[in-house]
C-alpha cells in the first residue's frame, strides 16, 4: 500500500516534468480524491501480478510497461551480480583508478536494481540465480571482455526496448539508465583499447549501423539468447 | 492568486482553453470546482502542468520539431569539431585527433540522418553553418580554438548537453519507430561524453569521470567549469521515480553514486538557452 501511494504521488510531480497529458488518476488527485482511495486504484492495478515464484523460472510478461521493466530488472540483476563479484575481488592487474571506476558502476548497477525492483513492488520478478562459469575473474582480460559484452548488451536492449514503453516517466527513467550504460561501455571499451569507445562498426552484431552514427539495438527476443548463457533460472517471455 | 479568474481571462482570449487543456471539459470544470483543495504550494505546479500541455509540443509537427531541434545541435557540434580539427595545432595528433576525428564522423552522419528524416516527415530541415555560430561564446571562452584544454571543456560540455537534450524530448516520439533512432543517437551522444570527459581530466589534470558525478559539496556541475553550470543543473539529483536512490532498500550506495546512476533530462527551452550562446543572433533557436 505504502509503495502504490508513493506512485501515484509521483505521478503528479511527472505529469509537470514530462509534459504528459491530464491523465484520468492524475485528475483524481487533483480532484482531492482520498490517498486511500487512490492507493485502492493503485492497488486494483496491480492485481494479478506477481511472477514472483522463481523456482519455476522468472516470466517477462511483455504485455505492458511492467513487462518491459522486469526485462531491465533482469539485466541490471545481471549486470549487479557481475560488478559485485569484481568489486569485491578485483583482478591484480586493475589500476587503482580501474578498481575504483569498477566499484562506481557496481554501485550504479546495484542503483538500477534496486530501483526497479522497488518500482515494480508485486510485481516484480525474483532474484536470478547467474552463471559465471565462462569468466574468470582473476584476469583483467576476462573481466574487461565480460564487461564491455554486458554494457554494450544493455545499451542495444535500452535502446531497442524503449518503443514498448507506454508510459512516458518510465521511458524518460530508462533513458536516464542507457546513457550511463552507454558511458560505462565507453570507459571499458577505452580500457581494453583506448579510442574504441564508440567503434559502431564492431557493435554491428548488436544492431548498430555505423554509416548512421547509430549505436546498438536490439528487440528483447535478440538480446535474451545473448545474456542467456550467464543466467542460470529459466527466463520465459510472453507476449512479445 | 485566484485560479479561476485567470483561467476566465484565457477565456476571453482562447475560447478553446479548456478543450486545450483537456478535451473533457466537465471534467476540467470539476476540477476549478474543487481548485480550493489544492494547497496555495501546489498550485503554481497544477498551473505548470496545464499551461504547458495547452501550448506546448501537442499538434501534429511536433515530430518534425523534435527532430530540428536534434538537427540544430548536431550541427553545432559537427561544426565545433570540424572547425578545431580544421585549426592547426589545437588538437594533439595521435589518439587525441583520432578521437575528435570519430565524433566529427558520427556528428555528421547524425546530421544527414536527421535532414533525411525530416524530409521524410514533410519537414523543412532547419540549416546552420559555420559562420552561424560563435563557438566563444561571445568571450566566454575566447581562446576555445588556441587552447586545447578550453576546446575540450566546451567538448565535454556539448556533449552532456546532447545526452540530455535527446534524453527530453523522448516522450514526444513515444511509441514511434523515430524513437528508436533517436535513442541510438542519444547512446552514441553518451559515449562521446564519457570519452570527452576522460580526454578533459588527462588535459587538466583533473579527477573528471567518465559519468556525470556529484559536483564539490553536493553542486549539481561536476566539472569545476562554472561557465558550464547550466548544462548540469539538477545533475545532482538523487530522487528518482519518487524514490530516494542514496542506500535504497538498505544497500550501500551513496549520495554520489545516486546522483551518477541516472543521468537527468534537459528541457528543450534549457537546451535552447544552452545552445543560444554559441549561435549568433539571426539564426538562434526559438
Amino acid at each position: 500500500m505504502k509503495n502504490n501511494e508513493l506512485e501515484t504521488k509521483n505521478e503528479l510531480q511527472d505529469e509537470s516534468l514530462f509534459n504528459g497529458s491530464l491523465g484520468r488518476r492524475s485528475f483524481l488527485q487533483y480532484a482531492g480524491a482520498s490517498a486511500a482511495a487512490l492507493a485502492l486504484v493503485a492497488a486494483g492495478c496491480r492485481k494479478d501480478r506477481n511472477f514472483g515464484d522463481i523456482s519455476g523460472g522468472a516470466t517477462l510478461d511483455f504485455k505492458d510497461d511492467f513487462g518491459v521493466l522486469n526485462y531491465a530488472y533482469a539485466l541490471e540483476q545481471l549486470e549487479a551480480a557481475f560488478y559485485i563479484q569484481v568489486a569485491s575481488n578485483p583482478p591484480s592487474a586493475f589500476s587503482a583508478t580501474q578498481k575504483a571506476y569498477f566499484q562506481d558502476v557496481q554501485f550504479h548497477e546495484i542503483a538500477h536494481r534496486e530501483l526497479f525492483k522497488k518500482a515494480l513492488g508485486t510485481a516484480a520478478i525474483g532474484s536470478l540465480e547467474v552463471n559465471f562459469s565462462a569468466i574468470n575473474f582473476s584476469d583483467a582480460a576476462s573481466v574487461l571482455a565480460t564487461a564491455k559484452t554486458f554494457e554494450d548488451l544493455g545499451v542495444s536492449a535500452y535502446n531497442g526496448a524503449g518503443v514498448r514503453l507506454k508510459d512516458a516517466k518510465y521511458l524518460v527513467l530508462a533513458g536516464q539508465i542507457v546513457s550511463v550504460e552507454a558511458r560505462h561501455a565507453a570507459y571499458v571499451r577505452d580500457q581494453i583499447s583506448n579510442g574504441s569507445f564508440a567503434d559502431l562498426g564492431s557493435l554491428s552484431a548488436f544492431g548498430a549501423v555505423d554509416a548512421n552514427g547509430l549505436d546498438a539495438s536490439l528487440t528483447p527476443d535478440k538480446v535474451l539468447p545473448l545474456a542467456a548463457p550467464f543466467i542460470k533460472t529459466k527466463i520465459n517471455v510472453i507476449n512479445l | 492568486m485566484n485560479i479561476l479568474n485567470i483561467l476566465d481571462e484565457i477565456e476571453k482570449v482562447d475560447g478553446e482553453i479548456y478543450e486545450r487543456l483537456n478535451p473533457r471539459r466537465a471534467a476540467m470544470r470539476s476540477f476549478f470546482n474543487v481548485g480550493k483543495k489544492i494547497s496555495l504550494a501546489a498550485l503554481p505546479l497544477a498551473l505548470g502542468s496545464m499551461f504547458q500541455k495547452a501550448y506546448g509540443q501537442t499538434n501534429p509537427s511536433s515530430v518534425v520539431e523534435v527532430l530540428n531541434f536534434a538537427l540544430a545541435l548536431e550541427h553545432l557540434e559537427y561544426n565545433y569539431y570540424n572547425r578545431a580539427l580544421s585549426t592547426t595545432g589545437l588538437i594533439p595528433s595521435g589518439a587525441a585527433t583520432t578521437a575528435i576525428t570519430t565524433i566529427r564522423t558520427h556528428e555528421l552522419a547524425h546530421v544527414n540522418l536527421l535532414k533525411s528524416a525530416i524530409s521524410a516527415a514533410g519537414g523543412t530541415p532547419i540549416n546552420l553553418v559555420e559562420a552561424n555560430f560563435d563557438f566563444t561564446a561571445d568571450g566566454t571562452f575566447g581562446d576555445v580554438f588556441t587552447n586545447y584544454q578550453t576546446f575540450l571543456k566546451v567538448a565535454t560540455a556539448f556533449e552532456d548537453t546532447g545526452v540530455r537534450a535527446y534524453k527530453g524530448q523522448a516522450p514526444v516520439l513515444k511509441e514511434m519507430p523515430v524513437l528508436t533512432t533517436a535513442l541510438q543517437i542519444h547512446s552514441v551522444e553518451a559515449r562521446h561524453a564519457a570519452h570527452l570527459r576522460q580526454m578533459t581530466a588527462a588535459a587538466l589534470g583533473v579527477a573528471l569521470k567518465p559519468w556525470v558525478s556529484l559536483g564539490a559539496n553536493g553542486v549539481s556541475n561536476d566539472t569545476g567549469i562554472p561557465q558550464v553550470d547550466a548544462v548540469y543543473v539538477r545533475e545532482n539529483n538523487t530522487i528518482q521515480a519518487t524514490y530516494e536512490i542514496t542506500g535504497i532498500n538498505g544497500t550501500a550506495v551513496t549520495k554520489t553514486a545516486a546522483a551518477e546512476s541516472f543521468d537527468e533530462f534537459l528541457t528543450g527551452a534549457e537546451v535552447k538557452n544552452i545552445a543560444n550562446l554559441f549561435i549568433r543572433t539571426g539564426f538562434k533557436l526559438t
